[in-house]
């Protein structure tokens, strides 16, 4: 006993401030992308045929870059030689409308509250089931730390749970596999009314790496209908954070 | 006589397609079954189309001793006696045939899909199965037992936590189970099929999520195809890196294991540092290319980011404070008698049934073989650098927990003396085209155990087949074996001991 007390000490107290304080992330991490079609050569499309999931589209000068399809990968920063795209270290991207992931020149839209009336029905919890379909486990193992004593979930309120009958919505992983499809729609079905979904990962947004496989559906939305989308490739527990937070309005909607 | 009926390769070595023998089906059983006895284990088998009619299989036999590798193949159209009776370790791989190409093993004791989808095939179905019945995943017969007082236990494929799919039935009588069966498919994504023709601007992609907690590992197994395939050097700098990166990687995943063993024997401290330390070594990771699980650090020709002076102090001083934190945390175990009594005898697998099923990693290893890559084929700066085997005898709970932290501290070592000393230089070179109508077998010890990966290419220098084998392939079945007569509450802490990847399987 003494030398877990002992152990207890030594390790420290380690949970973020978060959300008050702004969590210290690496100098590389490739977080939100920002997009500058002025910088743009006509017809050069570099950025998009180094894409690896099509999420970049140039039409009339414009450029267009989905981050529900974006693997975060940079590959369209490097092909820039004009550096029309660049990945900051801004961690916050969670949006409420599948629209507002696809960014160009203005700013992006980020993910409001839910409404007040279901809001009321939540009150200050909510209680998660997460469907794992199809995925590479990166988006889970991520989710997963949110549990860990550095976010410590519990004091916003939220959880994890062990039945569809206890939870409040579904945490959707992966691109949803045909394997996986029949077991999604049955979780779906078995979480009382009213319930939210929320999409992490650009699997579960648009597929990810397999994106227009025939063995996948391109993400959750093609099954049940999606109240937030959490965009990366995994994204950092963080930003999954930040989208759950945004979803319960703990945090003021603000365009970035 | 083996040895004429195979061709001998090294690991990475490219040889040309032409030199695997092509033998009767007759001598290829001989020559497996043959080589099985005399101490190798099946790496990969598995079977390719040849023409309209014929699917080619090529089987990779390891030697761990000699560190040598032997492909043989055959000519197969509609079925073969299956090797299984005589060589247990094929009976996973020859469902996996089954089901891709409708080829039948005859004689194979438990035929059935591994993941669920139709054949590769048209018109060819292992089960008869018609072209356009809908295949449901985990809808097959299951082993059962009868009698009084026996019940059967569904669980999955959405299972009580943040845990991947899979379907697992326990037939028990009361408390004990008697067998557990695993229903995988779940996480099917069509990964190999997709890479046949490439490579292309998605196939890193398919590698560095082929097992999203093993990007290192998968993704190191095909630069290094790549590289025999292009007969190009990789600068020694990014070797150091890449193995400081898989390092890393094991570190992480083996301190959120033993973290999570403690959750599920109710000790909370360790469990909860642990969960944390995870995370600390994933974000050195981190530190190096910006994401927590490596994407982008490994390419072919060498690595996507360097290290320069000022993050390699940042390194050393992060990996220091981790180091002294899971000791800490980890130790805490050992000196807690309910803890260790609870691992201790618990899923004990036996080293016999480890080597007849080929099992690989930490649960080989736990079973007292001196089973790793690093040592047995080494590639990269492994080469230069040993990293000891570690090793526990009992093969129970203990000891599969045992060996991670062994491994913690190995790979700790390892990692500070190659900080030490990095090579300078380039951390990439330019890369050629691959070279046409050869095969290339590519072996990296990954977190959980053997990584093999084989590429075939055709006249046109693209992958005309490509076979990933995670080492959770080999190694759900020791999990199934190592839960007979245990009761079924041991389940969770048995399962974590193994912590299989479902995505890697089913792939």
């Amino acid at each position: 006993m003494i030398k877990a007390i002992l152990a207890r000490i030594q390790q420290k107290h380690r949970t973020i401030t978060f959300p008050n304080g702004v969590p210290k992330l690496p100098d590389r991490f490739r977080g939100r992308p920002v997009v500058d079609s002025k910088k743009c050569v006509p017809d050069c499309h570099a950025c998009a045929e180094a894409c690896p999931t099509d999420a970049l589209e140039c039409s009339a000068g414009k450029l267009n870059l989905d981050m529900g399809r974006c693997l975060f990968c940079g590959q369209c920063q490097q092909a820039c030689q004009k550096g029309a795209i660049k990945f900051t270290t801004e961690y916050r991207m969670a949006v409420r409308n599948r629209g507002d992931l696809i960014i160009s020149d203005a700013a992006m839209k980020l993910a409001d509250a839910l409404g007040i009336q279901i809001r009321q029905i939540l009150g200050r919890s909510l209680k998660l089931r997460q469907v794992s379909a199809g995925g590479c486990n990166g988006c889970e193992a991520d989710t997963n730390v949110l549990n860990t004593v550095v976010f410590d979930l519990g004091r916003f309120g939220i959880q994890f749970v062990a039945s569809p009958r206890h939870a409040d919505g579904l945490l959707i992983t992966g691109p949803v596999p045909e394997n996986m499809k029949l077991a999604l729609k049955k979780t779906y079905d078995a979480v009382p009314e009213p319930k939210v979904v929320i999409a992490v990962g650009s699997c579960a947004i648009a597929g990810g790496p397999y994106i227009t496989h025939p063995q996948v559906n391109n993400g959750a939305d093609s099954i049940v209908p999606v109240d937030l989308y959490i965009p990366g490739c995994p994204p950092h527990p963080v930003t999954i954070l930040d989208g759950l937070l945004r979803l319960l309005g703990g945090l003021a909607a603000v365009s970035g | 006589m083996a040895n004429v009926q195979s061709l001998q390769v090294y690991n990475c070595q490219a040889a040309g397609l032409s030199e695997i023998p092509v033998l009767s089906i007759a001598d290829f059983r001989n020559c497996v079954i043959q080589h099985v006895k005399s101490g190798c284990r099946i790496s990969s088998l598995f079977g390719r189309p040849l023409n309209n009619s014929n699917v080619r299989i090529l089987a990779v036999l390891a030697n761990d001793e000699a560190g040598t590798l032997f492909l043989s193949s055959a000519d197969v159209e509609k079925s073969y006696p299956s090797l299984t009776p005589d060589c247990p370790q094929a009976h996973w791989f020859e469902r996996e045939i089954a089901e891709q190409w409708g080829i039948t093993p005859t004689g194979h004791p438990w035929l059935k899909p591994i993941r669920f989808h139709s054949s590769y095939r048209k018109g060819h179905d292992a089960w008869g199965r018609k072209s356009a019945e809908q295949i449901m995943p985990g809808v097959t017969n299951y082993f059962q037992v009868t009698g009084e007082e026996i019940h059967e236990v569904a669980v999955g494929p959405v299972h009580a936590g943040i845990i991947e799919p899979g379907h697992f039935r326990f037939q028990c009588h009361g408390e004990d189970v008697f067998n557990l069966e695993i229903s995988l498919g779940y996480q099917h994504r069509g990964i190999e099929r997709a890479l046949i023709a490439g490579p292309n601007k998605r196939t890193i992609h398919y590698m560095e999520t082929a097992a999203g907690d093993t990007t290192i590992g998968h993704t190191t197994a095909y630069c290094q195809i790549f590289e025999a395939l292009c007969d190009c050097n990789v600068p020694a700098r990014a070797q150091v890196l890449r193995a400081i990166a898989l390092e890393l990687e094991r570190l992480a995943n083996h301190t959120g294991d033993l973290g999570a063993l403690a959750g599920d024997v109710g000790y909370l401290p360790t469990a909860s540092f642990c969960g944390r330390i995870r995370g600390d070594f994933l974000n050195m990771t981190a530190i190096i290319c910006g994401n927590r699980f490596g994407r982008g650090i490994i390419r072919p020709g060498g690595i996507g980011y360097d290290v320069e002076e000022k993050r390699l102090e940042e390194l050393k001083g992060c990996l220091a404070k981790a180091a002294k934190d899971v000791t800490v945390a980890v130790n805490l175990l050992w000196s807690t008698p309910s803890v260790v009594a609870r691992f201790e005898e618990t899923g004990v697998l036996s080293r016999q049934i480890c080597t007849d099923l080929g099992l690989v990693g930490v649960t080989a290893r736990a079973c007292g073989i001196d089973r790793d890559c690093r040592f047995n084929f080494p590639s990269g700066i492994y080469q230069f650098a040993q990293v000891p085997v570690s090793t526990w005898h009992t093969g129970d709970v203990f000891a599969r927990t045992y060996v991670r932290w062994l491994e913690i501290q190995k790979s700790l070592a390892f990692i500070n003396n190659q900080l030490e000393m990095l090579p300078q230089g380039q951390i990439v070179v330019p890369l050629d085209t691959l070279s046409p109508e050869k095969v290339v077998v590519s072996l990296v010890e990954g977190w959980r155990g053997e990584i093999c990966h084989v590429a075939l290419t055709g006249s046109d220098g693209r992958f005309c087949h490509y076979k990933i084998v995670d080492p959770s392939f080999h190694n759900w079945m020791g999990l199934s074996m190592a839960l007979r007569e245990l009761q079924i509450s041991d389940f969770p802490l048995c399962n974590k001991s193994f912590n299989l990847s479902y995505c890697g399987h089913d792939l």
